[in-house]
């Protein structure tokens, strides 16, 4: 089984959100795996265990998401790949993202990819859709549950709420939703190993890609902070006397205790 | 510059969604006074097509098959490029739905266009078409145009207002053939989730926890609150993923939807997705360390302190008004 996977490096997602210079700012951030891009991982990982074959962890990005790369590595991803656009990109979108890793994945004949479902970042959920389309293969988004046997895999897919079954078959490509597993961390030794695991890193160039293919389609314009909404009642004073307000406020205003 | 713009209407259990007339609104400002064609893709749908006509499409086409009764990626796919193909629009809008998310970017890649997902307002200004969603689950936004070809945008429910409905319009409806086959993708079966454990939904008062609760036994000043308040307790999805409980507890997008009374949110930042499930909560109380969390801008009461100090003293306070009432 020739696995797969589609990883983003994005903020932490407890990280407080400022702007400096029109962008967001990203000094002293602490970064991870996207989170649904971990589900991704974890289910790779299981996969192969159970079927064979390979994972490899491919993320396009900047230098900076080879520490992401290596902690995939660490859970037990079997190679890493970089395309790194640092030097080629200054701004792309989705459109950009897919057709590179299109670009990758069109020889590597896949029989299984799986990404996240959405980017905490973004939030777009475009790029696995995309991929699949660009490469010519069938996908099923925010998947919770996959089961393969031989070439035909049977897919749950959360749909608002509800599930549905899905029959479909291999080449796939799969978007993770939470609850497909739990996605494990990374043990010591499987640290001490990931440093000798191969972390191949590309450039446009390599995928015989110009600027102009990959050119974005679409342009952010502005970023801003949501403005302060006239929120209810933020209490002050001492957090005894807070508490004290509060229990108060909910039964003589509120009236709901 | 006035374009053709499809929009896309979205039928569940027989009838339109309420996103495909906002879509249509977007459409029409997206149109910029051209013409709002209504698309609509089913096994039989067209009978909905005046609907659309009156929340303001100038007319509608269908496209029906047996085998578009389901959603499938390739069945909808192969329906609405025969549709884009006889009628070549210059801008595409759906919903922001399930549907919608799986769908649009297979249809931007075969048209190699860019897409702007989960839009939440959009605005001529400056001679461009200005698209506004949010980033970092709302913790920012982001104002985006169209740089290169087709205009193609979701829009996330409930943030684009309809037009007003207008029984008098009338349309055009036609029906556009496309041949339907080789799905991939079978739905061998629909299950509604069943609830497990607390029922949340039903609760009068949920003391939720998040992140910030940072434990398994970090819930049980919780609990001990929502005991004595006779609520439920239940997660932001922050404290699903990081193990502090079961799925089962998450109220969000993706959980459950919740609207009780009381809702006191411990230690939850208050992600776009959780507060799609309880914002419409009678009384919100936050209680959060970061005097920023998104979740006191939806809270009618907020106390900025540490959880673990705060709602002990709260089960305190609660258990005195009891016996003294």
């Amino acid at each position: 089984m020739n696995i797969y996977v589609l990883m983003k490096r994005t903020f932490d997602t407890e990280e407080k959100i400022t702007i400096s210079g029109g962008k967001i700012n990203e000094d002293g951030a602490e970064f991870i795996i996207n989170p649904y891009d971990e589900y991704a991982i974890e289910e790779a990982i299981q996969v192969r265990d159970a079927q064979g074959g390979e994972v490899t962890v491919v993320s396009v990005g900047t230098e900076e998401a080879e520490k992401q790369l290596r902690t995939a590595l660490a859970m037990g991803a079997d190679k890493a790949v970089l395309i790194n656009t640092e030097d080629d990109l200054e701004d792309g979108d989705q459109f950009t993202t897919a057709k590179i890793l299109s670009e990758y994945l069109k020889d590597k004949e896949a029989d299984l990819i799986i990404a996240g479902n959405v980017a905490i970042d973004g939030g777009s959920g475009q790029v696995g859709p995309r991929v699949a389309e660009l490469l010519g293969i069938s996908y099923v988004t925010t998947i919770t549950k996959l089961e393969i046997n031989g070439s035909s895999a049977t897919v749950v897919r959360d749909v608002e709420g509800d599930s549905e079954v899905i029959e479909t078959s291999l080449p796939l490509l799969v978007t993770a939703q939470q609850g497909l597993n739990e996605p494990r961390y990374p043990s010591l030794p499987g640290i001490m190993k990931a440093k000798k695991k191969p972390l191949d890193e590309l450039e446009l160039d390599d995928l015989d890609l110009d600027e102009d293919d990959v050119e974005a389609k679409t342009k952010t314009i502005e970023i801003y902070l949501p403005p302060k909404k006239e929120a209810g009642k933020v209490l002050e004073g001492e957090l005894e006397d807070q508490v004290k307000e509060l229990v108060n406020l909910l039964h003589t205003e509120a009236k709901v205790v | 510059m006035a374009r053709k713009v499809l929009v896309l209407g979205e039928v569940r259990d027989g009838s339109l969604r309420n996103v495909s007339f906002e879509a249509v609104a977007a459409g029409k400002t997206a149109a910029e006074g051209g013409e709002v064609v209504g698309v609509l893709i089913g096994e039989s749908v067209s009978a909905l097509a005046q609907e659309m006509i009156h929340f303001g499409a100038d007319r509608v086409v269908a496209v029906e098959d047996e085998k578009l009764k389901q959603y499938t990626p390739d069945g909808f796919s192969q329906a609405l490029m025969a549709v884009i193909e006889s009628e070549s629009p210059e801008g595409l809008i759906f919903g922001h739905t399930a549907l919608g998310k799986d769908l649009a970017p297979k249809i931007a890649a075969k048209l190699g266009s860019g897409l702007i997902s989960d839009v939440t307002s959009l605005e001529e200004a400056g001679g461009n078409l200005v698209f506004t969603r949010p980033i970092y689950s709302g913790k920012a936004f982001e104002k985006k145009i169209v740089t290169d070809g087709l205009l193609f945008a979701t829009i996330r429910p409930n943030n684009i207002a309809p037009l007003e409905k207008d029984e008098s319009r009338s349309g055009d409806v036609s029906s556009v053939s496309a041949e339907i086959k080789d799905l991939r993708t079978i739905i061998k079966e629909v299950v509604r989730k069943a609830s497990e454990g607390v029922d949340l939904s039903e609760a009068k008062v949920i003391i939720a926890g998040g992140r910030g609760v940072k434990s398994e036994e970090g819930f049980e000043p919780l609990k001990e609150l929502a005991s004595v308040l006779n609520g439920a307790v239940g997660a932001s999805r922050g404290a699903c993923d990081a193990d502090y409980c079961d799925y089962s507890l998450q109220i969000g997008q993706t959980g459950k939807v919740v609207t009780p009374d009381l809702y006191i949110a411990c230690g939850i930042s208050g992600a776009i997705q959780h507060l799609a499930g309880m914002s419409n909560s009678k009384v919100i109380v936050a209680i959060n360390k970061d005097p920023e969390a998104n979740i006191f801008k939806v809270a009618d009461y907020g106390i900025v302190g540490d959880l673990f100090e705060v709602v002990p003293m709260l089960t305190e306070e609660f258990k005195k008004l009891k016996v003294n009432a």
